[in-house]
């Protein structure tokens, strides 16, 4: 047998099917199938962490995904690490490497355990009350020790080398659970035709049925059953199943997250395989069959290893043939426990009591037991457990107090009832309404297409979940637009029933004792904390809840949060309803990163866009910036060159003979159609009715506020044709300011606007010998200065292309900007290059570019203007049409505040020292030696080495700025002031000479 | 993830091919060089952020590439209703009246609360 | 000028292709392309011009002797041309109220078939593209991933996408992806 606690004959796994793992380096057996939890106690072992904060030994509390303390570390290599898995969902494979959590040097002998004995320090509210002073301490003590000194798992320190995968799906029918409430829904949903999805996070489906033995369904074992359902779906054309697949998060008109563990159960996983997978569902209607979770009674030292819930000790054994002891208590106020001794007692296991709560427990259970021979001791309580690593025994009292009865015990399973799983329907945003017949929270008021069926909707009998699962299934079906309905039946023929149940602390911890009766397990939550909030003055369940942090660790209060809730309404003295329910919230169990974040990862987290002449610049050795999602080359150094080297080259060489620069990013729009001039009037502060075909201009675009928004060379192609550019950042939000204009403010117009940025490749080609560069490969274009004279626009063919040749200059030299469809950009670059070498030309890149624009002071819309820069202020008035009656921005221009004095002015700033480079984005003060903080009256927008200029140049925005020409200002740095005289913008050949040059 | 109703492309699209654009029905003047102060004032800088129904323009930007209008109520995220740019704004009381109490989903509140016929089990807890 | 030499087209990605677990990507053939807009009056002049009839209806497409029109707004269409015509030459006669726009360069197509086709695209498209709801024919602009898009489905199991020239990096390696899940 795989571990000495698998018993021959029981549960359903496959005895030949053996797999080895470790444990804290200590290797087991297992088989397949088993999860960790369910190998571990086959091997005997119950004590598997250390708690929180208490670091008290924790064992196994559950067998599904509710487990609030068996969290271990599962890992396949170095990278591969995950912390914090909850045993109990962990499929056991071959080879599989197990360690516990949260304790040093061993889990056996923990130092951290200090702070149970030290734990009336560490009680609720101790977070806010310790943290608060000394400040000096933050550093030194509490931040290093205290933190490090609680936690979980640590996590790993490697990126994660696995992939994750997503997909959008889409279906009529999503039904959340796989028990027998949800199979039920499920088909009757399919044999409708429509889509179906079901989903559930165990390993297979059939959720209760996995261990109550009894249930008969059409004839069949409940597992069986289930088993046949699923493939009878799975084989269906209109059915997804999916297993091992969490739903949690449900979001707005039904959009479902699921996360689908695809690898974590495999001991080799395929190299495509994902390791999960994000599903995000549209459902037209969801089907909510979540269950429900047993509670665990509140007693002092209810947290010892070898306490569990009794559905887990009987899920270990119908379904894993594990035993969790061999001499076994159980405590309850429910029925369900009854079914766990029983089974136990079948299998062979010693019964030593079943101590109930109630004064009469009554029904077939009860009998049964009795019938078995187990001693049944009814309205008594278990108080305690001894044994601090696993349990020993149990102390039995009457509930009313009077002597204690020690029964020795290796296991004590426990039941205070069922909470139905509403995680799913709240987070819809349904209202939960409170059930006083039966105390707990059910469905109450729907928000979404949704409905909540079984045990999550409070049905107690496997006859009425059934029933009411089939119709709910074909009613979705048919709300969703199913055209047939099939009806199913299925006929339950034997199950068990439960009644019973209770809320809050046990005999022994209630008000006035100071024992540790767990609430909370995961985050060290005791009924006394709860009590001790109320006593601090907290009312609501919120405050008593972010006091005592019951209920927010990672198993979000799945079985703590009714006790919880119950213990802070008896202290308040208020009924449960009164107190009110926490809000569930997603996710319903953690999620990995790794799902989020799925395939946007490396290359694919944002796109890189490149250039149609990006290869020939790497080629070329460029070294690229980022310009929003653009790689562009940024200076191309030659050997020995540093970056100041080789741009200082690039923009001498531009000057004295051409350079080729790729422009290709700048945003391109077309406008057509008989208004196109209208609407420029319009969006632009410029005139442009008569702009002559074949011309071109700098147009200057606002917002309605009377700031610039954007700016770029527009030409005229024909009548009712502009090209219009705009800067690299700004392509995608000046189309929408104007598509926006266009269609809600001026839908009269007759035109229209195209996005061209990426039809077109531009080739920049500047400087005195840019026409004799480009002219030899031209065809149909008069380039001569008469013929093409500085800002017009021509098509025609360069290498047999077309192209849109445009005459225009960012450098203040003779310039040429050259477009050809994207996909001949390469070619023509390389044609361009070839007659540029005859001249003596380079390539420039985007640092020489700024510098040359700089050197003229030409302004970059986003560096020298910030969004608060009027036309006035950039002095740009020239630019705006003094007759136009209209245009966006024409009347913000005019508000009082811009057009006060005292605004901020581009001026040009020119070091006193001209070696001195000053720093973009340095504040400029009148007085350098006022008192700190000065009095800051303006900063540096651009600034540069001008290896033409051969000085340093920069622009600024400064207070009355132009009134201020040949003043001396202050820039203070760390190491020291810079004087600085205010000038004009340009800096290099003031005439404009070279334009024609 | 919402899913918008276009009123050009005549159905359901998920949030993500959209980009909200600001409250709705704010006329820009046609003689806006002469409007006063405070009508510019009103006009550029001033919204109403309600809680409950706003009028909000929308563009189906990575879609049909419309701007559209929408009625959509911010205590609960629901669009009560969408409509082409330049169509009169609807009748807030109306919507209101249409849309009832609790409707996160796109169907009407009569159809949606609708309480399992089913009944639970009435045993009692202690 | 004869001595100039003719500036060969190096389109993006192109002749790429790649197998994945139920699906293939195909980089298409460049192709013609027209950023059509117009005003329902000139819409018949315009269908006959081009030789298809333009969709009217949402989400539609029409198509005819290797060229297909793909309705993307009310009074929006993009035209593709596989058959080596000139489909804004075929515009230019045509008065009504229009604007023909050549956007050839500015996309890449991308074929991907297959039985996991529309899983695959369904990896960053948020539509629902099952054939009830996106038909043989659909077309619709959408995003994939953080990128915009064009679907078009030709078959079954078989869309054609669009992406603009720049994005081509980013959407050939999300459906590179995308298609190793399957």
């Amino acid at each position: 047998m795989a571990g000495s606690y698998r018993i021959s004959g029981q549960g359903r796994l496959t005895p030949a099917k053996t797999a080895r793992f470790t444990f804290d380096g200590k290797s087991m057996t297992g088989l397949a199938g088993d999860t960790v939890a369910s190998a571990l106690l086959a091997n005997g072992v119950h004590l598997v962490g250390r708690s929180f904060k208490y670091h008290r030994p924790r064992g196994i509390l559950s067998a599904g995904a509710e487990e609030p303390n068996a969290l271990v570390t599962v890992s396949r290599d170095a990278a591969r690490k995950t912390p914090n898995v909850r045993a109990t969902v962990q499929e056991l494979y071959d080879g599989l490497t197990v360690a516990s959590q949260n304790r040093w040097p061993s889990l056996s002998f923990d130092v951290g355990a200090v702070n149970d004995i030290a734990s009336p320090m560490f009680s609720a509210g101790f977070y806010y009350k310790t943290f608060m002073w000394p400040k000096a301490a933050w550093h030194k003590f509490y931040e290093p020790n205290i933190r490090a000194a609680a936690g979980l798992g640590v996590a790993p320190d490697q990126p994660d080398p696995d992939h994750y995968s997503a997909l959008y799906a889409h279906c009529e029918v999503l039904v959340l659970g796989g028990g027998a409430a949800g199979l039920a829904a499920a088909l009757a949903a399919a044999e409708t035709g429509v889509r179906v999805i079901i989903c559930d996070e165990q390993a297979e489906f059939g959720g209760a049925l996995r261990y109550e033995k009894g249930a008969v369904i059409d004839g069949q074992d409940g597992w069986s059953w289930a088993q046949d359902v699923v493939a009878k779906l799975a084989a269906m054309d209109n059915v997804t199943v999916l297993s091992r697949t969490t739903a949690f998060g449900y979001y707005a008109q039904n959009f479902v997250g699921l996360v689908e563990r695809v690898t974590d159960h495999l001991a080799r996983p395929g190299r495509d395989e994902p390791r999960e997978r994000l599903w995000q569902v549209r459902a037209k209607r969801v089907v909510i069959a979540t269950g429900a979770i047993e509670r665990h009674m509140v007693f002092a030292n209810n947290d010892r290893p070898g306490v569990m819930l009794a559905s887990a000790a009987r899920t270990f054994l119908n379904h894993y043939g594990v035993v969790v002891g061999r001499q076994i208590g159980v405590y309850t106020a429910n029925d369900s426990a009854y079914a766990a001794a029983i089974d136990l007692k079948k299998a062979g296991v010693g019964v030593a009591a079943v101590v109930d709560l109630r004064d009469n427990p009554s029904g077939p259970l009860v009998d049964e037991a009795r019938a078995l021979g187990i001693e049944v001791n009814h309205g008594r309580a278990v108080t305690s457990v001894n044994g601090s690593q696993r349990i020993k025994s149990m102390t039995v009292q009457a509930k009313g107090g009077g002597a204690e009865r020690t029964i020795a015990v290796d296991a004590l399973l426990m039941s205070a009832g069922w909470t139905p799983s509403v995680h799913m329907f709240s987070q819809s945003r349904g209202k939960v309404a409170f059930d006083d017949a039966t105390k707990r929270f059910l469905p109450g008021t729907y928000a979404q297409d949704c409905v909540s069926v079984g045990a999550c909707n409070g049905f107690d009998s496997l006859e009425d979940t059934v029933a009411q699962a089939l119709e709910a299934g074909a009613n979705a079906a048919r709300d969703a637009g199913a055209k047939s309905s099939k009806g199913v039946t299925l006929k339950v023929e034997a199950s068990e029933g439960w009644t019973g149940g209770m809320l809050g602390s046990g005999p022994g911890a209630g008000a006035g004792t100071t024992v540790k009766a767990f609430v909370d397990f995961q985050n060290d939550v005791t009924a006394k904390d709860i009590r001790q909030a109320v006593h601090e003055g907290m009312r609501s369940i919120e405050h008593v809840k972010r006091f005592t942090t019951n209920g927010m660790a990672t198993d979000q209060g799945k079985t703590s949060n009714m006790h919880g809730l119950a213990i802070a309404a008896e202290a308040l003295n208020k009924d449960i309803p009164a107190v009110g329910l926490t809000t569930f919230r997603a996710p319903y169990t953690p999620v990995t990163f790794g799902a989020i974040v799925n395939h946007a990862r490396h290359g694919l987290f944002d796109p890189t866009r490149k250039t149609p002449t990006h290869s020939w610049a790497e080629s070329h050795g460029a070294v690229f910036e980022d310009v929003g999602q653009w790689k562009r080359a940024w200076y191309f150094p030659r050997a020995g060159e540093d970056m100041h080297q080789a741009v200082d080259r690039e923009c001498v060489t531009v000057r004295k003979s051409a350079g080729l620069f790729d422009a290709s990013t700048l945003g391109k729009i077309e406008v057509v159609g008989p208004d196109a001039a209208r609407f420029m009037e319009l969006l632009y502060t410029n005139p442009w009715e008569k702009l002559e075909v074949g011309r071109c201009r700098y147009g200057i675009m606002l917002r309605e506020d009377g700031f610039i928004y954007d700016d770029g060379v527009v030409g005229r192609l024909a009548q009712d044709r502009f090209h219009v550019t705009t800067t690299t950042g700004g392509a995608a939000r000046v189309m929408n300011h104007m598509e926006d204009y266009l269609q809600t403010e001026f839908p009269d117009l007759d035109v229209w606007l195209t996005s061209v940025s990426e039809q077109w490749a531009v080739i920049a080609v500047q400087g005195p010998n840019s026409r004799d560069i480009i002219e030899p490969l031209v065809e149909g274009i008069d380039m001569s200065d008469e013929a093409m004279p500085h800002m017009s626009v021509r098509e025609g063919m360069i290498c047999g292309v077309p192209t849109r040749l445009f005459r225009m200059s960012f450098t203040g030299d003779r310039g040429f900007e050259v477009n050809v469809p994207a996909d001949y950009g390469r070619a023509v670059w390389e044609a361009l290059w070839a007659e540029g070498q005859k001249h003596g030309a380079c390539a420039y890149g985007t640092e020489a570019m700024h510098v040359l624009r700089a050197e003229k002071g030409y302004i970059i819309v986003g560096q020298d203007t910030d969004g608060t820069v009027t036309p006035n202020d950039a002095g740009l008035d020239w630019a705006v049409g003094k007759k136009k009656t209209d245009f966006v921005g024409i009347r913000g221009m005019t508000r009082p505040d811009l057009v006060a004095k005292g605004r901020k002015q581009l001026v040009g700033l020119k070091t006193k020292d001209p070696r001195t480079v000053l720093e973009e984005g340095a504040q400029i003060v009148e007085n350098p030696k006022q008192a700190i903080p000065m009095k800051m009256i303006g900063h540096v927008t651009s600034s540069y080495w001008s290896a033409n200029c051969d000085r340093s140049i920069a622009m600024g925005l400064v207070l009355g700025g132009r009134d201020r020409i040949g003043e001396t200002l202050y820039v203070p740095m760390p190491d020291g002031v810079i004087e600085v005289e205010v000038t004009g913008t340009v800096f290099f050949d003031e005439k404009g000479d070279r334009l024609n040059g | 993830m919402l899913l918008i109703h276009c009123p050009y492309c005549e159905e359901e699209r998920p949030e993500l091919e959209f980009r909200n654009a600001g409250e709705a029905h704010i006329a820009r003047s046609t003689n806006i060089a002469a409007e006063s102060d405070e009508d510019f004032e009103k006009f550029f800088f001033i919204r109403s952020n309600p809680k409950g129904v706003i009028f909000e323009r929308w563009r189906h930007i990575h879609g049909c590439a419309r701007f559209f209008n929408a009625a959509r109520d911010t205590i609960t995220d629901r669009f009560l209703l969408t409509y082409k740019a330049g169509e009169p704004k609807p009748d807030l009381e109306k919507l209101k009246a249409d849309g009832g109490p609790a409707a996160w989903a796109n169907r009407p509140p009569d159809q949606l609360n609708e309480k399992p016929k089913a009944k639970r089990s009435t045993k009692g807890e202690a | 000028m004869a001595k100039v030499a003719i500036a060969t087209r190096q389109p993006a990605h192109a002749g790429k292709s790649l197998g994945g677990h139920g699906v293939s990507l195909k980089v298409l053939e460049p192709a013609s392309r027209m950023s059509l807009r117009a005003r329902p009056a000139a819409v018949a002049a315009l269908s006959k011009a081009i030789g298809v009839t333009l969709p009217e209806k949402p989400k539609s497409s029409a198509v005819k002797a290797g060229r297909t029109v793909l309705w993307l707004g009310p009074d929006e269409w993009l035209v593709i041309d596989e058959a080596g015509g000139d489909p804004i030459g075929d515009c230019a006669s045509v008065k009504g109220l229009h604007s023909a726009v050549d956007v050839s360069h500015r996309n890449v197509g991308i074929a991907v078939i297959g039985p996991n086709a529309a899983d695959t695209i369904n990896a960053g498209c948020p539509q629902d593209l099952s054939l009830a709801a996106f038909p043989v024919g659909a077309a619709s602009r959408t995003v994939l991933g953080k990128v915009e898009m064009v679907l078009l489905r030709t078959g079954e199991d078989a869309f054609r996408l669009e992406c603009w020239r720049s994005f081509s990096d980013y959407v050939w390696g999300f459906l590179s992806e995308a298609a190793r899940d399957g």
